[in-house]
């Protein structure tokens, strides 16, 4: 319907290293998470620390790699990822009361 | 560019008005900021389960003599070992692996929809947005599967929101709750993904003059994939 009109607009080629860094992204992603299984499967139960953090430190960076290059939040104005991440502290702070709150319920009850 | 060294010209401040000092167009903000709240709630869900999990006793023996019971939370890789058509087989996590992949995949192809957006390619958005929208129901359908499977369990009763085969009943309540409203979210990216679609292939973008409605849901769909890596660590892995 729209053909005679639209036909007029001018299509840009693709640039290649655009293209390039997304699926670089992409691949970085498919790492970290056949790392995480590995980390699952490798490293025993009774180490449940070494688990915990290596599991929490993978997550912070595929989350890094989601927001900053698909998200794009790495190319904005600085105000605009500060104001973003700064509020996090409060999930932070959440984690961390949330938890020791839960442990502390568990020595009250056993 | 040359509004900028305007105004340090006249001495006045890039917040007073006149451009917009974030360098994004007011649906975008908003959008952030919306997922900004979002993540707020996906977190309060996500720490709450870490505080019940930290309240109940942990299992204490070894991974291989791993039985379910009331009495202690389960390893959640114990939980979900099961893949569609190898029955009996237990393949702790597999099935979790691949829907990760499945996301991040759709992801990707969003980005490539975006990119293709900013080049006016109509044909190029069309394309990606058809498999980002593939991936997102790729999705919807294990997750219905999980479900299934979890609900009428291995042959011990599965798990409800009264009964709970695997462990403590808030492990099945939290189940419900955390994998059901990030699917929830899914079913609305879809959807909003189906409409950006729609819009693209009548042409609304190409007579607008840009395809920024294609980055606004791409911002949604990516957060969504985000929430899942979350998900997934907090859920099934530790």
């Amino acid at each position: 319907m729209h053909t005679e009109e639209t036909s007029n607009v001018q299509v840009m080629p693709a640039d290649k290293e655009k293209i390039k860094l997304i699926w670089k992204t992409a691949g970085i992603l498919a790492l970290i998470t056949a790392l995480e299984f590995l980390v699952a499967f490798t490293v025993p139960h009774e180490m449940e620390m070494t688990r915990v953090v290596i599991f929490i430190g993978m997550t912070i960076v595929k989350a890094a790699y989601i927001v900053g290059e698909f998200m794009h939040l790495k190319y904005e104005v600085k105000v605009l990822i500060w104001s973003i991440i700064i509020p996090m502290i409060f999930v932070v702070w959440m984690l961390v009361a949330f938890v020791y709150e839960g442990a502390s319920i568990y020595d009250g009850r056993f | 560019m040359s509004a900028t060294a305007h105004s340090i010209d006249t001495g006045k401040n890039i917040w007073d008005g006149g451009q917009s000092p974030l360098k994004a167009s007011y649906g975008k903000l908003m959008m952030w900021f919306f997922l900004l709240s979002d993540a707020f709630t996906f977190s309060a869900l996500l720490i709450t389960y870490g505080l019940i999990r930290t309240a109940h006793p942990a299992y204490s023996g070894t991974v291989e003599d791993f039985t379910f019971s009331q009495d202690y939370w389960p390893i959640p890789e114990k939980v979900f070992e099961a893949v569609p058509f190898l029955h009996g087989v237990p393949l702790p996590l597999v099935f979790v692996g691949i829907m990760t992949f499945i996301l991040i995949m759709s992801s990707v192809t969003m980005v490539l929809a975006v990119e293709a957006g900013h080049r006016m390619d109509k044909k190029g958005v069309e394309k990606w947005m058809l498999w980002t929208i593939i991936g997102g129901l790729t999705f919807l359908g294990c997750q219905a599967w999980e479900w299934s499977h979890f609900i009428s369990g291995t042959g011990g009763g599965g798990a409800g929101l009264s009964w709970n085969e695997y462990g403590p009943m808030d492990f099945a309540a939290f189940f419900f709750f955390i994998t059901g409203f990030h699917g929830t979210h899914v079913f609305s990216g879809v959807v909003l993904n189906f409409l950006v679609y729609y819009n693209t292939i009548t042409g609304v973008y190409e007579r607008r003059g840009h395809y920024e409605m294609v980055e606004k849901v791409g911002l949604y769909w990516h957060f969504v994939d985000l929430v899942w890596v979350f998900v997934f660590t907090f859920f099934y892995l530790v």
